[in-house]
């Protein structure tokens, strides 16, 4: 449930902790999909399958991320 | 390439007058030529101002463009090809990776969006308290010295661990450290005496750790040097940023009505509003950088060796990332300002610069429902463009007792 866009396909996220440098700019654009590590500050992926409603939080996430360390894909999965 | 080179020969010395939130008239007029420009820098060499959002934005995301001190060089001022050294362990602002990273990491688990979000209670009573003393000792006063300067001196104090009844010579210290204009005598002696301070908190720590950021790095691999470096450029780049932002703010609300007046009406607007005033305001102007080695960018060949002079507010105005860019509008649809920077160095402490302007403004016009100036604005002192972070001398403001 409520895991289509228009085309029918689901998003998916994922972080790059390699490039993470801790800004804090996913966290706080789209809180309920992303979070930081406690010990080093790194971005954490709460719901790599967001809900509907924060696709559009994700999406600006992964813009304003300063490294480049977010990921945002279409799954190609009808939803069921 | 086809089109001419625009060519820039010195930076601006002054803004319009009239105009303190805009960028200088030169600056402007090199970005309508294009986001690139040549720059020659006194002494000679001949190097690059970048004023398009894009392309500073590649440069920001771009290891091969450094930002080692020992490669810089001065914008406006020719040191006849004396090489600075090396910056002092821990300041890792000048520092390229590894290097950099070695300082950052651990300081990164300490800012982040939950825990400057757990900060904001005190926040709102340090704040508090410095609107009960304004109150109290006016109408009118200086925004400046009243609310602006103070309030994140003594934010920072509390996360450096400064103990209470150090508290008021160390807040001395570090707004002595902030008034202190670049190129300036009195700069290299409140950074000297700052530094020296800052010394002696970390050993204090390192004796007898408390509950605050220095302490808790205290129980890492860094050296007692590398602390006090790093803990000066917490102080650097977090404390005259965040005063500038709320006095220059506070100006800038003054100037707009409306847009006051929106934010009074509907508190919900405060997130919008501090990123807005971020981009408007881009109080960190300017950044440098050098190429390590032959970059292509905007269809030009940077050579190794040169260096870029990157200009974020005229970047958070360029008509091509945003509509309008000259207009001040809390409702603004597009975000994404460089006004933090981008990439590896993105400000570290840009969670907590949030929290104490988003908390910040709200009580201010909230506790003064008729502040206002308390001279014409023609007559508010700019700190000189050449200065780092734009920025009123002083606000005076008054309201209804």
């Amino acid at each position: 449930m409520g895991r289509v866009n228009q085309e029918g396909r689901a998003i998916r996220t994922g972080v790059d902790t390699g490039r993470c440098i801790g800004s804090g700019m996913c966290a706080l654009t789209a809180g309920e999909v992303f979070d930081q590590r406690e010990d080093d500050g790194k971005a954490v992926v709460l719901r790599p399958e967001p809900p509907a409603d924060s696709w559009d939080a994700v999406r600006d996430a992964a813009g304003l991320c300063p490294t480049g360390a977010i990921t945002v894909w279409t799954e190609a999965r009808p939803d069921t | 390439m086809g089109d001419p080179l625009h060519t820039v020969s010195t930076l601006p010395t002054a803004r319009r007058p009239g105009c303190p939130f805009d960028p200088p008239e030169e600056l402007l007029e090199a970005r309508r030529h294009g986001p690139l420009s040549s720059y020659t820098f006194p002494g000679g060499h001949v190097g690059w101002l970048v004023t398009g959002y894009d392309l500073i934005k590649s440069v920001l995301s771009d290891p091969r463009f450094s930002s080692r001190r020992e490669f810089m060089r001065h914008p406006t001022v020719d040191y006849g090809g004396l090489q600075l050294p090396p910056v002092p362990p821990g300041e890792f602002l000048l520092m390229d990776d590894p290097e950099h990273s070695r300082y950052r990491k651990p300081l990164m688990g300490k800012f982040t969006v939950r825990r400057m979000r757990l900060l904001t209670e005190r926040v709102e009573q340090i704040t508090a308290e410095h609107l009960d003393a304004m109150e109290e000792s006016g109408p009118p006063a200086d925004l400046v010295s009243a609310f602006a300067k103070p309030v994140p001196a003594m934010v920072i104090c509390e996360l450096l661990g400064v103990p209470a009844a150090d508290r008021p010579s160390f807040q001395a210290q570090f707004e002595s450290f902030m008034d202190a204009e670049a190129q300036d005598e009195d700069a290299a002696t409140a950074y000297t005496a700052t530094r020296d301070r800052l010394g002696e908190l970390v050993a204090a720590k390192r004796a007898q750790p408390t509950d605050d950021v220095l302490s808790e790095l205290t129980d890492s691999d860094l050296t007692d040097e590398e602390l006090q470096g790093m803990a000066l450029v917490l102080l650097a780049a977090g404390l005259d940023t965040t005063a500038n932002m709320l006095a220059l703010g506070t100006f800038a609300l003054l100037r707009h009505p409306e847009q006051l007046a929106a934010l009074r009406a509907d508190p919900g607007l405060t997130d919008r509003a501090v990123e807005e005033l971020l981009r408007y305001l881009s109080v960190g102007k300017t950044f440098m950088r050098t190429a390590l080695e032959d970059v292509r960018l905007g269809g030009r060949t940077v050579r190794a060796g040169s260096s870029l002079i990157l200009s974020y507010n005229t970047a958070n105005r360029d008509p091509e990332r945003f509509t309008d860019p000259h207009v001040l509008d809390f409702r603004r649809q597009d975000g994404g300002h460089v006004a933090f920077g981008h990439g590896i160095h993105q400000c570290l402490g840009q969670q907590l610069a949030r929290v104490e302007m988003r908390v910040g403004f709200p009580a201010l016009v909230g506790r003064f429902p008729s502040l206002r100036l308390a001279v014409p604005a023609e007559e508010i002192v700019m700190r000189t463009e050449l200065s780092d972070i734009h920025g009123v001398k002083s606000l005076p403001v008054t309201w209804d007792a």
